[in-house]
């Protein structure tokens, strides 16, 4: 299939550990400019779904196809995953974002700290430059995050519970942001849990249950039919079950 | 007065030359000690010093006390560790702390086995303890290529080791350099390990790494300056460890560990991030 408008397609892929899915025969595509919610109760795939994109898990059947290289994936995880103990502060965490231009050696010029200033104010963290990332809330500390991830300058995006324990505040300044991103053509995807947000702001929803449950205008997709099959999964594994001969693509 | 700090080293070359060795150890070992910290693996670096005792054994037993084959003895044992553990952790349930403490102690058992097969108490008291006051001009040209060949090769794997520590995930979204990067950083340990252990021994030459980056925590929490405190607390232990040792008439390895560990204790007290005296006495708090 062309990739003209795709830029991540699925190809009945299967995502999991060992060998139990979690994210059982995926089968489809994100076009280019998305926004799109990934909803699901815990435990339902969201992020190792996100993994299986970002490419720090291998899928266990199928094949996910990106248009571009995975280097054009910027990719916040959930906040549990950084080591905020560890002496860095904000401008150097925001400087990571460079990555990709400045690689293991390059310095960074007097533009590039000019764009540094810019993320930190975008996300309003102008005098927080010299902080110790352990000394940020958890709020601050996805501000910062999310500065990083403007400096990425990736066309996809993708964001793992990027609001979960955020205040009110911090949400919808970060949202404005999604939308910012959205507005520019660049492709995002969020695991998010809540609902209401996801009605008034994405456009596109996936929800999956271990496997996917619908996908596509989000108004369709969080139909009470369709919430009321998700909630109904199985979360146990079934420590009997046989080898899945479902055909792969 | 200050003859005592300074005829010891005036008169004896062989004060010269520990000099000289220590100051190399700690210009390698201690920015190396900053990041075993920081990344929490310090006590991998203790394991690590462990796991080269075989190799230095073998080498010992095939050619005697022969700085070569004790070298790349210990290098060969240290680098088959340290890969071991990594992958075992990295493919495996098992953690690295687990895998490495159950490579080491198998190694260890094996290196004093192969000393005892040969040696007398002496020889193992040599590889254990080292002898730091008989370094030969072979061994400090091996130290100070160990320190140099460090020094660049944490220049050069600086930003990904850092990002490794922070946020591992993110740095294996945006490159590949985070497996090579590990462990090419295990092989720095084993590498200043095997040289501390000329001098220190493999019980005592981890000292010079951990010692000195402990204390350092206390006073900056800047990466760079870590580093720098880390290598000037080293240095500081092997001039005052040498001092003391030729005074006192103390062995020197020991007076050099020794040394480093009050430099640790004075920082854990006094150091201005987080020091004990700072904790008990904050001072008032400030307006914002």
């Amino acid at each position: 299939m062309a990739l003209a408008s795709t830029v991540i397609r699925f190809d009945e892929v299967t995502l999991g550990y060992g060998r139990r899915p979690a994210v059982h025969h995926l089968d489809g595509e994100i076009p280019a400019g998305s926004l799109m919610a990934v909803v699901g109760p815990n435990g339902a795939g969201k992020s190792t779904l996100l993994k299986g994109i970002v490419g720090t898990l291998k899928p266990l059947d199928g094949q996910i196809r990106l248009k571009g290289p995975a280097s054009g994936i910027a990719y916040l995880p959930q906040a549990a995953e950084i080591d905020r103990s560890f002496p860095l502060s904000v401008y150097d965490l925001v400087a990571m974002g460079l990555w990709s231009r400045s690689g293991l050696f390059g310095g960074i010029a007097r533009r590039d700290h000019t764009r540094i200033e810019e993320a930190l104010a975008a996300v309003g963290l102008i005098g927080f430059e010299r902080r110790p990332i352990s000394t940020l809330s958890g709020g601050q500390m996805q501000r910062a995050l999310f500065a990083r991830l403007l400096l990425q300058d990736a066309p996809v995006i993708l964001l793992d519970e990027p609001f979960t324990a955020i205040d009110a505040k911090t949400t919808a300044d970060l949202l404005d942001l999604v939308r910012r991103w959205h507005d520019e053509a660049r492709t995002v995807v969020a695991v998010l849990h809540d609902l209401d947000m996801v009605r008034r702001t994405f456009p596109q929803t996936l929800l999956i249950a271990r496997e996917p449950v619908a996908w596509g205008e989000t108004g369709e997709v969080l139909s009470p039919e369709n919430l009321l099959k998700a909630r109904r999964m199985v979360e146990a594994y079934d420590p009997h079950a046989d080898v899945c001969h479902r055909s792969a693509a | 007065m200050l003859d005592l700090f300074y005829a010891p080293f005036a008169e004896f070359e062989f004060m010269q030359r520990a000099l000289v060795g220590v100051i190399a150890i700690a210009l390698g070992g201690g920015p190396v000690g900053v990041f075993l910290m920081l990344r929490r693996m310090s006590l991998t670096g203790d394991a690590m010093a462990h796991a080269i005792l075989p190799g230095a054994a073998v080498g010992y037993l095939l050619a005697g006390l022969s700085l070569p084959a004790m070298t790349i003895g210990g290098l060969f044992a240290g680098v088959i560790v340290a890969v071991a553990a990594g992958l075992v952790s990295r493919f495996t349930a098992l953690k690295e702390d687990a895998s490495l403490a159950a490579f080491y102690l198998l190694s260890l058992a094996l290196g004093v086995t192969i000393v005892s097969l040969r040696g007398s108490n002496v020889d193992l008291l040599h590889v254990l303890f080292g002898t730091v006051l008989a370094l030969d001009d072979s061994t400090l040209l091996l130290l100070a290529c160990i320190s140099t060949a460090t020094v660049l090769a944490l220049a050069v794997l600086y930003r990904p080791l850092v990002l490794e520590c922070v946020d591992p995930i993110f740095l294996r979204s945006v490159s590949r350099a985070g497996t090579p990067t590990h462990l090419i950083f295990l092989g720095l340990v084993v590498m200043n390990l095997v040289g501390g252990f000329h001098a220190l021994g493999t019980l005592l030459a981890v000292g010079m790494m951990m010692l000195p980056a402990a204390a350092s925590r206390f006073w900056t929490s800047d990466i760079t300056m870590m580093m720098i405190v880390s290598i000037a607390v080293g240095i500081v232990s092997g001039l005052s460890g040498l001092l003391l040792s030729f005074h006192a008439e103390l062995p020197a390895g020991p007076a050099i560990i020794l040394s480093a560990g009050a430099i640790y204790v004075m920082s854990l007290v006094l150091g201005r991030e987080g020091g004990l005296l700072w904790l008990a006495w904050p001072g008032r708090h400030l307006e914002a």
